[in-house]
């Protein structure tokens, strides 16, 4: 196009493609960005989404940050100033036996109870797929323990493991498993105390679960299982060759959840047992909350909870990349 | 009988049993406090007495008690209050907000859907202590003010997500044809969109309240005050006189939270489940 | 002996209402592609299924080999069938999905490689078996689907609309993929469709149903020149035949029939045609008129001619039917009659 340059560009010069040239049009002004209708609508999205983000980044956001500015400092309750300690409450924390216990404890309660959740969920799920007379009322019953409030349903379970009026222990009685009067004491022992947790907290999550789970279950398209079973597949093949295998994106998504929700958990320690006897059932967010709000050390409590950080951090993660994983299918 | 017949014989069997046994280990505790709201105390206290049925005649004792004597009807009046303020706040904040980020900005606005999403999964046991001098330094420690400011902080990024589900399932081209016919953007979202949603609209409703009255470590952490306090932090606390827990009122107290929320929650299930897997299962 | 056969089929969905399948029978021919065609809820699909073992029926027998096998479970009948969405498994890859059926049926693992390299060669996959179903095209996994279905080597393939998913250009090579690998394997086929060109193009017996019932069973031919009643007659053939009432009779004539009265020496039908609108296909013309005058008159009729015409809209033509290919069919039970001189002024 160089040797064009040299060319006048008078109408005469071109050559004559497609009729007699156009007339000159007049000059457009260039609009702002922000004035077109792309603009228009972009800032309008942000117009609208603006209130709910500074709300969340006020309330979580700041906060999340203030968490660790604590942790660094020895704030309390009554305190006025702010004084940098640097890794001291950490030191403190780690060499403190309570706290060793309770991540210990943390640990435990969510691996073992996410392991229960799983498979009975996943139990549950099958045959609810289907339709059948009575489903809506069974719905509805399996729903309880997650639709109660936390608190209500724990307390509910308190009242079951009683020590001395425990229905359980009557039916074990009556059964002749165990002589009155020496029943197990489900709160009052270190180890069943930590049964008992578990058990309350698997059953509070397996509703949310079997729903997540379900919903995986219903999403395989019907002609797979179809074709599997024409092509030879007998009952436990298709289960485990195929639908577990095509549920397994769900199944992670309900145990990344399930995992959340557990190790971050105060309410069923709090309510059931206070994180006794003696700090056997303790976890760390009980933990953060008796020292932080009962205690009145802000800081150290601020500490403790940051432990729950990493796990948080990891469960992100671990979500994000299954989420990016599915846009690709 | 045919193979295949016994077959389906064999499996609903199974499928009972199976359905049976979870739904009874499930939903014991709610039969368990039914029994033991309308148990006459001695009887309760009766270690002979068969726990299953009704050794002495049954009575309303308690719930007399509950409704009488003890602040009961203040916190599910609290509860209720600040669910019904914390929907509107959360309504008024994520319809808009969910609507964009589907909608009106394109990749990094799905992407920023997700980061709000994460934000959900922040737990209040970690931000308690922080909040809790907030509160205090707002002037809100102690009263009811104190919720309502931060629930919508764990309600808005859930019901972003859930109406993020439901307004990606309306086709464009609704929209798209209202604009043609002479709507504004905005025109056609309070015109269109919001009306096409109720379902969902109604369907965050129920699940916001219910988040609400489910919450507890904020609730603990901000409130001491009796009178102020909500329901779930309430009946733990407050019906237990000394060290000794009236376990008839008590399960009263907790049967009559559960069970309308429980039927409202079923309701509305469905919806939640369509608006979960568009989002979750591509 | 037949390779399936059906006796008295039935099929009703929930009690009282009309049957979805109703009173089939059919015999397959050793070797044939036999295409079941109908509208959506004809049943064909239902009768598919119930073949397959995955629909139960309500009454009547189904013989595979010559052995009833109402209470046989798919996987025990040995057939072997490709869905409409070929329901590859998306787990896995494409060598293990064709080896799954292998696998389930327990043959020995050393055959494995063997019999998926065999059935993948002959499907011309081979170079796709460690590649994931959602990285192939739709051509591709039609063709993983026939390998999986081929590699157990079954009595019966069994075909539910293998094509309806793939777009219009992609279906054309396709189907003549599926009638080439016919060719090739010679298994007796059954194919469920609703496209007519389909089951004309690929079928050696073409089996018309309609809302449960068989309306007709026959060769390509012998459907669409000898309609057995006026639902096959109007099904097959695009634009469908054209239908006068007269009397006692219901006559009809294809369009490609109805033809200038200058090409037909001995008319057994004469009409006017004013011409209400034309469609210049390039390879032909379909003309769409209304009968001028008559005994017809306003009856629309269409006609079906070579590129070389040319016709102008709201002209009145003359264009006549020849007897051969007039077609009679009884008015109360729609079904094919003897031709009978009949009065047309």
């Amino acid at each position: 196009m160089a040797m064009r340059a040299n060319l006048p560009l008078s109408a005469e010069a071109l050559p004559d493609v497609a009729g007699p040239p156009l007339p000159p049009s007049p000059a457009t002004p260039r609009v702002p960005w922000r004035r077109t209708p792309e603009g228009r609508t972009l800032l309008l999205g942000v117009g609208m989404f603006a209130p709910a983000v500074l709300y969340i980044f006020a309330l979580i956001g700041v906060p999340f940050v203030l968490a660790f500015v604590y942790a660094f400092s020895d704030v309390k309750v009554g305190s006025v100033g702010y004084h940098w300690v640097g890794l001291e409450n950490f030191r403190s924390i780690l060499e403190s036996p309570s706290f060793r216990k309770a991540l210990a404890n943390s640990f435990i309660f969510t691996i073992v109870s996410q392991i229960l959740v799983i498979v009975g969920s996943t139990i549950l799920a099958f045959p609810l797929r289907d339709k059948f007379r009575g489903r809506g009322l069974v719905r509805f019953l399996i729903l309880l323990p997650w639709v109660a409030p936390i608190s209500l349903g724990a307390i509910g379970w308190k009242w079951i493991l009683d020590s001395l009026y425990s229905v359980i222990n009557w039916v074990l009685v009556a059964m002749h498993l165990f002589k009155p009067y020496s029943a197990p004491m489900w709160l009052g022992e270190p180890t069943l105390a930590m049964a008992s947790v578990i058990l309350v907290q698997t059953w509070r999550l397996l509703p949310f679960s079997t729903v997540i789970i379900l919903a995986g279950l219903t999403a395989i398209p019907k002609e797979i299982p179809e074709a599997a079973e024409v092509d030879g597949a007998g009952f436990w093949r298709k289960l485990f060759q195929i639908d577990l295998p095509m549920m397994l994106p769900i199944i992670n998504v309900a145990v990344l959840f399930g995992i959340i929700f557990t190790f971050t958990d105060m309410t069923v320690v709090y309510v059931l047992t206070a994180g006794g006897p003696y700090d056997s059932t303790q976890v760390l967010p009980s933990l953060a909350f008796f020292t932080g709000v009962l205690g009145g050390d802000l800081s150290q409590g601020a500490a403790i909870s940051l432990f729950l950080v990493p796990i948080l951090v990891a469960v992100t993660y671990f979500m994000l990349r299954m989420a990016h994983k599915s846009e690709v299918v | 009988m045919q193979g295949g017949a016994a077959r389906t014989v064999r499996y609903t069997i199974a499928r009972w049993i199976v359905v049976g046994i979870f739904s009874v280990l499930l939903a014991f505790p709610f039969y368990w406090m039914l029994i033991t709201t309308f148990k006459q105390t001695a009887d309760l206290y009766t270690l002979e007495n068969n726990p299953f049925i009704f050794n002495m005649p049954p009575t309303l004792d308690h719930l007399r008690l509950l409704f009488g004597q003890t602040r009961y009807l203040v916190w599910v009046g609290n509860t209720a209050l600040v669910g019904v303020i914390v929907v509107g706040i959360t309504l008024l904040l994520a319809l808009p907000a969910a609507y964009a980020l589907t909608r009106l900005t394109g990749k990094w606005g799905e992407n920023m859907g997700i980061g709000i999403f994460l934000t959900y999964l922040v737990p209040p046991t970690l931000l308690f202590i922080p909040l809790s001098r907030v509160v205090a330094l707002l002037g809100l420690q102690d009263t009811i003010w104190s919720v309502v400011l931060v629930y919508p902080s764990f309600t808005i990024p859930f019901s972003i997500w859930l109406l993020m589900g439901f307004f990606k399932s309306i086709p464009r081209e609704l929209e798209d044809a209202a604009m043609v016919d002479g709507l504004t953007r905005l025109g056609a979202f309070v015109k269109l969109v919001v009306p096409i949603s109720i379902s969902g609209i109604l369907t965050v409703v129920i699940f916001t309240f219910t988040l609400v009255t489910q919450e507890f470590v904020y609730a603990l952490t901000f409130i001491s005050t009796e009178s102020s306090q909500m329901l779930s932090v309430g009946v733990p606390t407050f019906l237990v006189r000394g060290d000794v827990y009236y376990w008839g009122s008590l399960m009263a107290a907790c049967l009559i939270a559960s069970v309308p929320i429980a039927i409202l929650y079923n309701l509305f299930l469905d919806r939640f489940i369509a608006g979960f897997t568009v989002g979750a299962i591509k | 002996m037949a390779v399936v056969e059906t006796r008295s089929l039935t099929k009703v969905f929930k009690e009282g209402d009309v049957g979805a399948v109703n009173n089939v029978n059919l015999q397959t021919r050793e070797g044939e592609f036999l295409v079941f065609l109908g509208p959506s809820g004809s049943g064909k699909t239902t009768l598919l299924r119930m073949i397959a073992g995955l629909e139960r029926p309500t009454a009547g027998e189904i013989l595979i080999g010559g052995h009833v096998v109402n209470h046989l479970t798919p996987r025990e009948r040995r057939i072997a069938m490709v869905f409409q969405s070929y329901a590859l498994y998306p787990h896995l890859s494409v060598y293990n999905n064709i080896a799954f059926p292998l696998k389930a049926q327990g043959v020995k693992k050393e055959l494995h490689r063997q019999k998926v390299e065999w059935a993948a060669e002959l499907l011309g996959i081979k170079h796709l078996l460690d590649r994931k179903p959602r990285e192939l095209s739709g051509g591709e996994r039609q063709r993983v689907a026939l390998a999986r279905a081929i590699v157990r080597q079954p009595t019966v393939f069994l075909l539910d609309e293998p094509l309806s998913n793939l777009d219009a250009k992609l279906r054309a090579s396709a189907r003549e993929e599926l009638e080439s690998f016919h060719k090739r394997i010679g298994t007796t086929t059954i194919y469920v469709t609703h496209d007519q060109v389909e089951a004309m193009a690929m079928g050696d017996r073409v089996m018309v149903l309609h809302q449960g019932h068989v309306r007709q069973i026959g060769t390509p031919a012998e459907v669409y020149d000898k309609p057995a009643d006026t639902f096959v007659a109007t099904f097959l053939g695009s634009p469908p035949m054209n239908l006068l009432k007269n009397g006692a009779f219901v006559v009809g004539f294809r369009p490609e029939h109805l033809v200038p009265i200058e090409l037909v020496s001995n008319p057994a039908i004469t009409v006017r045609l004013r011409v209400k609108n034309t469609e210049y296909l390039g390879a032909e013309w379909i003309l769409y008129g209304m009968a001028n005058g008559g005994k017809f008159d306003g009856e629309g009729l269409v006609s079906r001619l070579g590129s070389a015409s040319s016709f102008t809209r709201n002209e009145v033509y003359e264009f006549g039917v020849r007897d051969e290919d007039l077609h009679y069919f009884d008015r109360q039970t729609e079904k094919r009659a003897e031709p009978k001189v009949l009065a047309w002024q």
